[in-house]
């Protein structure tokens, strides 16, 4: 056997564990491990400016390819500033395995220099953590820690490494486990047949059917399944902002996504449902609205890999814990061979009310001749980019105008802070996905508060030349503050307005990249143009939009999933 | 309502910390809380005490089994089951206030387990409503001192909580 030392047994691990890149910032009791990364080329490392940056990077690659991103980052501050990106990944449900030097296990506790108790401090925004405390245990712990991360639910895993557990001249042998033994970790692989069987037989007897689809289905990689499951029985989808691509935009079953800024349609189909399919989705506030007026004509089938999501918020009447993929496999061979056939009339009828809410066109904006609507400017993205960009987004006004005016067809396209919502996400995460999709389109939309939660990473995409379009909706607000103050206090515009914002094209060009503004609705569709049209230049769009604009439908606080804004002075 | 939720759990560092900071994390109550290794030694027994509606109970048990190093789970409050906690009372004894002790001490089945001039100190064990009653009984003018382990509890019968 080999002999290594535990700062090159951990990149050896990373190798075996097929690690493309790890994202991070080099600090002191990370030395030993990035001086093992220095004398390998296999695990590639990629330099941010930022460690948040870094977790929002690793993020990012994980929801575009499905597979965990990985960050390595020093002790102390190195791994605090981790921690919001770390809660991001958590509250979506994103598989990561984040590295942490530390200080010597001989100097712990004694407040040494860049000391923190990075365990205790990750503890309530970790899948689960693990601290090596001997050199020998790093390969089973890094292969514990991807194990964890990825399967079940996933999750973000911290690992805590002191640094006299990667000194170079200790050597130890090294081979990495194949299988983990967890006798307490045993995530369901298939549902109950016997309520698979009650939740089919209710799905046909429906007559107000609706599907409701969430982020688990994509994290399970099961939109195949469902899209075969829907289509067959024929019955309306609609799913949540995480599960946007999880089933095709286009679709004519597709009533857009659901709750708080969803479409009309899929808020009341929800609300006169008799029988909602819930596949991997939580009924979280920004969906459900008030728990208690929600949907009272339905029952309730709940499908997902995490049983405490299960009658959380709201209760199920079958509840079916598994991964979704196999247990909507096991429903489409049920509905198949089932004598039982869904009534074509109810279902006829269903789709009638369905469509005369459709009919009333509840997404809609008013279009003007002097300024830019932040709607027309995705739309128009939509078209040009033909529906098959990564997008990524921030947080705010600009999230929800991407999320309902981009159309996907496709998972794993749709890229945002949907649980925690971190403004600073979508640029990192931008390049997270560019890195590995070079010959696509990655757009990071934004606004120019968010943006500028992560603005250093423009120099890290020249560094590894990663050539993302940065789209800014700058309305000169906190937009989406700025609506809820217009809502709900008045219009006192409490510390929503950016003053002193920078010359936005004048930033991109000092790190080296091309800026354009765009400030006249005529040049917006000749510039967007050539922006796209440069592909190998990273492209700071700043575009200035209407800065009153409200995102709506916008549910009624405290409502049920019919109470809606449809705009500043129409409420259904 | 009261329940009591047992729980096998990895003899680990840091694992009891990550119980305690899913209670707080999720704003459950903790009453009572006691946790000891096992005669299996990879495992630590853990029996907390805590009060919420169904809704939350059933959340607290989903969420506690959620954790990597919660092996095994039970609700001892939905079967029958024994209760037991361990009290020491540091008492005021004199004069005749020393007989009355005693006396009551004895209808409660308690062992006064060190002796000074003016102080008693006694040991009762019972479930936890017998503690409390034995309090009441002697006065609180009359405490100095009070520990109370928390409550542990088992499941009656065959039942067993076990790999």
């Amino acid at each position: 056997m080999e002999l290594l030392s535990g700062a090159d047994m951990l990149i050896r691990s990373l190798q075996d564990e097929g690690i493309e890149y790890v994202y991070g910032y080099p600090g002191g009791a990370a030395l030993h491990i990035y001086d093992a990364l220095f004398r390998q080329d296999k695990v590639k490392h990629i330099l941010v400016r930022h460690e948040q940056a870094a977790v929002h990077m690793a993020d990012g690659y994980a929801r575009a390819t499905g597979k965990p991103g990985t960050v390595l980052v020093t002790s102390g501050p190195g791994a605090t500033n981790t921690i919001t990106g770390i809660a991001t990944a958590f509250m979506d449900s994103i598989p990561m395995v984040v590295l942490c030097g530390q200080v010597a296990s001989t100097l712990i506790g004694e407040d040494a220099f860049q000391e923190t108790d990075m365990i205790g401090v990750s503890r309530p925004v970790v899948k689960h953590n693990l601290s090596v405390r001997h050199p020998e245990e790093i390969p089973e712990v890094i292969r514990k820690a991807y194990y964890i991360a990825a399967t079940g639910r996933p999750g973000p895993v911290v690992v805590d490494i002191p640094k006299d557990m990667t000194t170079p001249n200790e050597r130890y042998e090294y081979s990495y486990p194949k299988k983990v033994k967890l006798r307490s970790y045993n995530p369901a692989i298939r549902g109950h047949a016997g309520q698979i069987k009650k939740a089919v037989d209710m799905m046909l007897a429906a007559r107000r059917p609706i599907i409701y689809a969430g982020g688990g289905v994509i994290l399970g990689k099961a939109s195949e399944q469902l899209t075969e499951l829907v289509r067959t029985l024929g019955y309306p989808i609609t799913n949540t902002l995480m599960g946007i691509g999880c089933y095709p935009a286009s679709d004519k079953q597709h009533l857009g996504w659901l709750g708080m800024h969803g479409t009309y349609e899929a808020n009341m189909a929800m609300h006169h449902s008799d029988l909602i399919l819930c596949v991997g989705a939580r009924f979280d506030d920004r969906v459900t609205n008030a728990t208690e007026k929600f949907c009272p004509g339905a029952r309730i089938i709940h499908i997902d890999i995490d049983p405490a999501s299960i009658s959380k918020t709201v209760d199920a009447d079958v509840p079916i814990v598994g991964p979704v993929d196999a247990v909507l496999k096991e429903m489409q061979a049920l509905v198949k061979e089932s004598k039982e056939k869904p009534d074509a009339d109810a279902i006829a009828a269903w789709w009638k009310q369905i469509d005369e809410w459709r009919a009333f066109h509840g997404m809609r904006y008013e279009t003007s001749d002097d300024v830019i609507k932040p709607q027309e400017v995705i739309e128009m993205l939509c078209r040009l980019t033909n529906g098959e960009a990564f997008v990524t987004s921030d947080v705010g006004q600009h999230q929800m105008f991407a999320a309902q005016y981009y159309k996907f067809d496709k998972p794993n396209r749709w890229i945002n802070s949907g649980g925690l919502g971190t403004m600073g996400f979508g640029l990192p995460a931008a390049m997270g996905v560019k890195l590995t999709h070079p010959d696509d389109e990655v757009l990071c939309i934004t606004g120019e508060g968010s943006i500028q939660m992560n603005i250093q990473e423009l120099s890290t995409c020249k560094q590894y030349n990663l050539p993302v379009k940065i789209i800014n909706l700058n309305n000169q607000a906190l937009g989406m503050v700025k609506q809820w103050q217009d809502m709900n206090y008045e219009s006192r515009h409490s510390q929503s307005y950016m003053e002193s914002l920078p010359d936005f094209t004048k930033l991109a060009e000092a790190y080296g990249h091309k800026g354009v503004v765009i400030d006249k609705k005529a040049d917006l569709e000749t510039k967007l143009k050539e922006v796209l049209a440069m592909k190998d230049e990273l492209v700071f769009v700043d575009i200035y939009v209407d800065r009153f604009e409200h995102v709506y439908p916008m549910q009624v606080a405290r409502g049920s999933m019919k109470d809606m804004w449809l705009s500043k002075t129409e409420r259904v | 309502m009261r329940r009591i939720i047992s729980v096998l759990l990895e003899n680990e560092p840091g694992a009891l910390s990550r119980v305690v900071g899913l209670f707080s994390q999720r704003n459950y109550n903790i009453e009572t809380l006691t946790v000891a290794p096992t005669e299996d030694e990879t495992l630590s027994r853990l029996t907390v005490t805590t009060t919420g509606s169904d809704k939350v109970i059933e959340q607290i048990t989903k969420q506690l089994n959620k954790l990597i190093e919660v092996v095994k789970l039970v609700d001892l409050t939905e079967g029958s089951h024994i209760e037991r906690e361990l009290m020491l009372v540091k008492l005021k004894a004199t004069g005749s206030q020393r007989a009355e002790i005693k006396r009551t001490v004895d209808i409660f089945r308690g062992q006064i387990v060190d002796v000074t001039s003016s102080v008693y100190t006694v040991q009762l064990a019972g479930d936890s409503e017998k503690l409390d009653g034995f309090i009441q009984a002697v006065g609180t003018s009359g405490v100095l001192e009070v520990v109370r382990t928390g409550v542990s509890g088992i499941a009656r019968g065959e039942k067993v909580l076990s790999l």
